[in-house]
């Protein structure tokens, strides 16, 4: 029997970059956010851990990006914003996409290509889409400006919406990163950049691919926040104190200190540029999902059945999804025609691979 | 082939009354001659390039509140072309934004800013600049709607002046025809007329998807003679539409933008040897109209292209290309030939400059050769 409805958590103190105050170092929890948030973040985890096999087995092609170690980001800033805001992330995506309200199935089948898939399978790992959610983008840095114009499109129509625009500590030293962030001052946009610092680019660290590793601050004159990014209740807290300034005040930055277990991409092992215990250690002391847990059920909050209960409420969920991910068929040949523009003539034709084909589009 | 029986003189004259009845005036030689002939039509208005473009936008801005438009010295400085002359002033600082110089970024601002809904216009203040933004052009905004199966349409216009202008050298003077045509996803539109340029920049603006708006410096100050149904708040000129600017039976001239105009000095240039031009304003890059394009070579038998961009893989070799592989080609009694701007990057010398342009020599070379005459 869970003994507590609510819980206050003290969280590490945030660092603040131009900011007088920063966001509350007490945290409060309800027994239903508990759940809704380990949910989320246990879903995420084990969703991912199949995306892995899958690709293992070859029936996920290409490049897959795991988020195995960041769920707390996704999860806590989901948690202090609605689906009426609007979220851009780079390829790491299948977290956020799950986030923003795409099903498990949805993520997986389009990992696997099928027409069942959240954009019919025309997409893939890095190209997944929902409403208010502009992907899934594969080139670094990109989906930054997308992000403040975003943003602008909120402000245009008086919208009392955010744009959450992530970016990984390797886009942070893009030059278009910059150029946004100009704008976004300069126009006061509502826009929340957020760094998921995971220490590496790829395989290249922080240290030897940025001269300064204080990316909260690299806004220069746009304030920024570093934040526990293994935290899930830190970074709700953190992002429910980002919007509130956004809408007033314009952009701001947030630094989530975060790690990833698996390597830059499936095709990276991950072992070249850290060493296994240090990747064991995180795991060990400092995984999302184990410390909420932890937080949670000594806290009274939720009892250790619950949490049992859930992971294979989740197990036979993300089974079940993936089984159709792996059955489902793609779709049919004229299908690859299709989507490449809105409303066009009706007499349009698309050219095949060789003269004879000239398919009909929609 | 009866026009060879027939004197120059008298010939030079009919095929003056009917150019100008049929298609928009390209010269104010053109229009001195229209006014002593009786049986030309009352003259309709005149009106520049750059104002065709300026109304348009105006008239757009007007008609959906999630127009805006957004480029570098596009408001306060009224454009660095004055295109955007007085939009500021009318609409403000909400609908037409001044950027810093930052093409990637503001680029990208403006397909964020679709993708979430809004309509903007974005200004390159040339072609040349856009190659810094290109990821966002083509990345992001030609391709979003396909990778998601349709949920993220990007009604953007990116528009700006391409190609040469007048002694801007290497780095100012690129034609990016070919480089933005070659994209499924994009709508490349290239105007030459005043008429060209309302009617398709309005239907760039209602249009959907990303559409890539070439224009050319040098003819912003051009004025042509416009009709009252392109006055109209609603002309709209479709896309993948040619227009032929001059009907003629012994060779077909086409091309794009200010290549149109060079053509039509051409063609009257060749009245005089007795050799009748059709000459295909191409207005829309991708798509293509090839339809227009294979029914002229099927009644001229003869094809020329003229283009300023370069030869190789440029807008010639694709209208090579599709008329091969057409029905067309068996109507052919020569190999098309092309006629394009020299493969070399822009000189700064006038007399080099030049050289580097197609002129009206070179599409006269082009076209006897193709006829086989001298």
């Amino acid at each position: 029997m869970s003994t507590a409805t609510e819980i206050t958590h003290y969280v590490v103190p945030f660092k603040l970059h131009r900011l007088e105050q920063g966001p509350n170092l007490q945290v409060k929890c309800t027994r239903d956010e508990a759940m809704k948030y380990y949910k989320q973040m246990r879903t995420i985890r084990v969703m991912e851990t199949t995306a892995s096999n899958l690709y293992k087995s070859k029936i996920i092609r290409g490049f897959c990006h795991l988020y195995s170690g960041q769920e707390a980001v996704a999860v806590g800033m989901e948690a202090a914003i609605t689906l009426d805001d609007s979220v851009i992330t780079a390829y790491r995506a299948h977290g956020w996409t799950y986030t923003r309200g795409v099903s498990v199935k949805g993520v997986l089948a389009e990992l696997t290509g099928r027409h069942t898939g959240c954009a019919l399978g025309k997409g893939g790992s890095m190209h997944m889409y929902g409403k208010n959610f502009y992907g899934g983008n594969g080139i670094v840095g990109a989906q930054i400006p997308l992000g403040a114009g975003i943003a602008f499109a909120h402000k245009y129509r008086d919208e009392d919406s955010v744009c959450v625009a992530l970016y990984g500590d390797g886009a942070a030293n893009q030059g278009q990163l910059f150029e946004a962030f100009n704008m976004a001052k300069l126009w006061d946009l509502p826009a929340i950049f957020v760094c998921e610092n995971n220490g590496f680019g790829m395989g290249t660290s922080a240290e030897r691919a940025a001269a300064s590793t204080t990316y909260f601050s690299r806004g220069d004159y746009v304030p920024g926040i570093w934040v526990d990014g293994m935290d899930v209740l830190a970074v709700k807290e953190a992002t429910r104190f980002a919007k509130s300034y956004a809408l007033k005040n314009g952009p701001i930055i947030l630094e989530t200190a975060t790690y990833r277990y698996h390597g830059h991409s499936m095709s990276d092992p991950g072992t070249s540029y850290r060493s296994r215990d240090e990747v064991q250690e995180v795991r060990q002391t400092r995984d999302p999902i184990g410390k909420f847990a932890e937080l949670a059920t000594s806290s009274g909050l939720l009892t250790k059945e619950e949490i049992k209960k859930m992971d294979d409420e989740i197990k036979k969920e993300v089974a079940t999804a993936a089984e159709q991910a792996k059955t489902d068929p793609e779709l049919p040949p004229e299908e690859l025609y299709t989507f490449i523009y809105k409303n066009p003539p009706a007499n349009t034709r698309v050219r095949g691979c060789d003269d004879t084909i000239w398919a009909a589009t929609k | 082939m009866s026009s060879f029986l027939v004197s120059p003189v008298t010939v030079k004259m009919a095929t003056l009354c009917k150019t100008i009845r049929s298609a928009t005036a390209t010269a104010s030689k053109l229009s001195q001659f229209s006014r002593l002939l009786s049986t030309t039509p009352r003259c309709n208005v005149q009106m520049a390039v750059r104002d065709a473009l300026n109304s348009a936008m105006d008239e757009e801005i007007e008609r959906d509140e999630k127009v805006f438009l957004l480029g570098e010295e596009v408001a306060q400085y009224d454009g660095a072309y004055k295109v955007t002359k007085g939009l500021w002033k009318k609409w403000g600082d909400k609908r037409v934004l001044d950027t810093p110089i930052t093409e990637m970024g503001f680029a990208g601002i403006a397909v964020g800013a679709a993708m979430a809904g809004l309509r903007p216009i974005c200004e390159f203040m040339t072609f040349n600049f856009s190659m810094q933004a290109i990821d966002q052009v083509i990345n992001s905004a030609a391709k979003t709607f396909y990778m998601s199966a349709g949920q993220v349409p990007v009604p953007i216009v990116f528009r700006g002046p391409n190609g040469a202008a007048a002694g801007v050298a290497a780095q100012h003077s690129q034609c990016f025809a070919s480089w933005y045509s070659q994209c499924p996803g994009l709508i490349v539109a290239s105007p030459y007329s005043s008429e060209d340029c309302r009617g398709l920049l309005k239907s760039a603006v209602r249009n959907d998807n990303p559409v890539v708006f070439l224009e050319n410096e040098l003819i912003y100050g051009t004025s042509f003679e416009v009709s009252e149904e392109a006055l109209s708040k609603d002309f709209l000129v479709p896309f993948g539409k040619a227009k032929i600017e001059r009907t003629g039976s012994h060779v077909t001239l086409v091309a794009h933008s200010k290549a149109v105009g060079l053509c039509l000095e051409a063609a009257n240039e060749l009245i005089g040897q007795g050799v009748e031009c059709e000459v295909i304003n191409l207005r829309s890059l991708r798509p293509l109209d090839d339809q227009t394009i294979i029914e002229s070579v099927m009644k001229t038998n003869h094809l020329v292209t003229v283009e300023g961009g370069w030869h190789h893989c440029g807008i010639g070799a694709e209208v090579v290309a599709l008329i091969m592989e057409s029905q067309a080609f068996n109507y052919l009694d020569a190999p098309v030939l092309r006629v394009t701007g020299a493969d070399v990057p822009m000189p700064y010398a006038k007399s080099l400059e030049d050289l580097a342009l197609p002129q009206v020599k070179n599409v006269l070379t082009a076209v006897k050769k193709s006829l086989n005459i001298s």
